[in-house]
């Protein structure tokens, strides 16, 4: 089996997915825009209210702007994970995915370039809006933002495995609304994002152990510590299996034959 | 703005290969440094020794009832503490790490300096309205100063020529003549008194004020009276939580730190402009500060959070809490 078509063909989805971004301005402009608005007004006004005591990995007291950095990294990758998943209902739709399953190469490894391909997006995201946070004066350690890099890798997949999978069940562009009320802000809210699980615990125990069982709690866990130079065991085994799972099963629905393209019409009609 | 970046120093275990050798090349390592850090646990009856190097609790000395200011002896062997509720100064052998003996030092004692010429021990004894002065080699009792009412904080000159004494409910500073044993001078300051730190060329003394919240800035080469006042404003934080506790000051003339009680923060200010530079965020109601010996780092006390922030002066970043016992009062870096 020869590498060179392989690698041919990661870099023209890879490369059609970053120019598409960089073509999409206001998309670029939007996907900094919200965490900004979260880190520059929500966290100045919840200072007070939610702050933060001393935390692993935190090995001293941090103001709440530093705590949900992380969290807001998640929050970019879980939006871009969806806006992606949009985009495969979009080219569904439009009859442009029919270009790409025309390829001779699996399916599965089609999908799997595309999740690449969404993720590396999020990465730059990532990283410019880091920057923004370390212009404000959030600043993790220097060598955090390359330790960083590889959680941003399992987490982006993750949460763009689930975006694939979610486009299997989404037929019409319409549809996608759902997908934020039901998928991303229960998936936000309910996680260590935007508050510690100790003190989810003191206000509902069951918020507390939906938020302990939700994957997107480990990605941003797995972020957090890899930001300080840290590792956390238990969130990268969790995130790493979570994020197999998904592809699995996004790549079972993209399946002509046994997924849930061939009970919904098939990919492309 | 570093008051608001945090580190997590020290990796555990890299989580790729790539991570490992860059992380590696670029992590700050925490500065090995073999120097021991004491801390007077008020509620415990306690003193933490903490270890510069691995900043953890290593070593905790039992101590008379409720132990506060600590001070080391001229040759740097023994390490004083003042234990209020005993009425005495416990002496610690830093050898050993044991209290050897006990000098009776007046009603509640709480704040306590060490004269730079003498084997003099000054101690601010609350109840009593005095400052009392201790010969701990000949362990007696050389005189007793009147000061104001509810003398709390101590500044000594670093020739030993003054002494300063606050009193927090007279709201007053007075200086006092080391020679003459007799407080020749008395100023206005804010209100409560608790601290006087002298410059280290003795040129000033800087004197906090709790519910003030304020510093004032004794001149201390002519007039003796206040030159200037500074004042706290720590954004997002309420006024009254904002009160103005330990001060520390670095030989160089670089920076002054404060701090600044239940606001957890300690305030950066520059020590010939006197403007507030920077609030550094720290644990619950931090009250005493102390420099290590090449004034890399700073320590304090966090009394309800029960623990003692590690500061890089450097960086002006808090690096780490350390845990230590109930509300931790006094710190004091071995010489």
């Amino acid at each position: 089996m020869r590498l060179m078509p392989w690698l041919h063909c990661l870099r023209g989805v890879v490369g059609r997915e970053l120019l598409r971004f960089l073509h999409q301005r206001s998309r670029f402009l939007a996907a900094l825009v919200r965490p900004l608005v979260w880190l520059f007004v929500f966290a100045a006004g919840f200072r007070m209210a939610l702050g933060v005591a001393m935390t692993e990995p935190y090995q001293t007291y941090i103001l709440y702007e530093v705590y949900i950095v992380p969290g807001l990294v998640g929050m970019i990758q879980l939006f871009n994970g969806m806006q992606s998943s949009l985009s495969m209902v979009y080219d569904r739709e439009m009859g442009s995915m029919r270009v790409l399953l025309v390829s001779p190469f699996p399916r599965w490894y089609l999908l799997v370039c595309k999740l690449l391909a969404s993720t590396l997006v999020s990465v730059v995201q990532v990283y410019v809006f880091l920057a923004i946070a370390g212009w404000y004066g959030i600043q993790a350690p220097l060598a955090g933002y390359l330790w960083i890099l590889p959680a941003l890798l399992v987490s982006g997949c993750m949460v763009g495995a689930l975006g694939l999978l979610l486009s299997t069940f989404v037929r019409q562009l319409e549809n996608f609304a759902g997908i934020m009320n039901f998928v991303i802000f229960p998936m936000f809210f309910l996680s260590s994002a935007l508050y510690p699980l100790w003190r989810l615990r003191e206000g509902s125990h069951l918020v507390y152990q939906i938020a302990a069982l939700n994957p997107f709690t480990h990605a941003v866990e797995m972020i957090r510590f890899a930001l300080y130079e840290r590792v956390n065991g238990e969130a990268i085994l969790i995130s790493v299996t979570v994020t197999l799972v998904l592809l699995g099963l996004a790549i079972l629905g993209y399946n002509p034959s046994r997924g849930l393209m061939a009970r919904k019409g098939g990919a492309g009609d | 703005m570093s008051l608001l970046s945090s580190r997590a120093r020290r990796p555990a275990i890299p989580p790729v290969a790539l991570g490992l050798a860059l992380g590696g090349l670029l992590a700050l390592p925490l500065a090995a440094q073999a120097e021991r850090i004491f801390v007077s646990n008020e509620k415990d009856n306690t003193l933490s020794v903490i270890d510069g190097e691995s900043l953890e609790v290593v070593e905790t000395i039992q101590v008379g009832r409720r132990p506060r200011s600590m001070a080391f002896s001229h040759d740097g062997s023994e390490l004083f503490v003042a234990v209020g509720d005993d009425e005495a100064i416990d002496m610690i052998d830093l050898e050993t790490l044991e209290v050897v003996r006990s000098q009776s030092s007046g009603e509640d004692p709480e704040v306590i300096r060490v004269d730079p010429n003498r084997p003099y021990l000054y101690v601010s004894n609350e109840d009593d309205n005095i400052v009392t002065v201790l010969d701990y080699e000949a362990r007696t009792r050389v005189t007793e100063i009147p000061v104001g009412v509810e003398p709390e904080g101590l500044g000594i000159s670093p020739d030993g020529r003054w002494l300063v004494s606050t009193t927090e409910t007279s709201n007053m500073a007075h200086i006092v003549d080391a020679e003459r044993m007799e407080a020749v001078y008395h100023r206005l300051v804010g209100a409560r008194p608790r601290h006087a730190e002298f410059t280290h060329d003795g040129r000033e003394a800087w004197v906090s004020a709790e519910i003030a919240g304020t510093v004032s800035i004794l001149d201390m080469e002519e007039t003796f009276d206040v030159e200037h006042t500074i004042r706290f404003e720590v954004p997002g934080v309420p006024r009254e939580t904002v009160q103005a506790v330990g001060v520390e000051l670095t030989a160089d003339g670089r920076y002054a730190f404060v701090a600044l009680g239940p606001s957890n923060r300690v305030a950066v200010v520059d020590q010939q402009s006197y403007e507030v530079l920077d609030y550094i965020l720290v644990g619950q109601r931090v009250w005493h500060l102390a420099l290590n010996g090449d004034e890399s780092r700073l320590y304090t006390t966090n009394g309800v959070s029960g623990d003692v922030t590690v500061i890089e002066v450097d960086g002006l970043e808090a690096v780490k809490s350390i845990p230590v016992g109930r509300f931790p009062w006094g710190v004091v870096v071995e010489p």
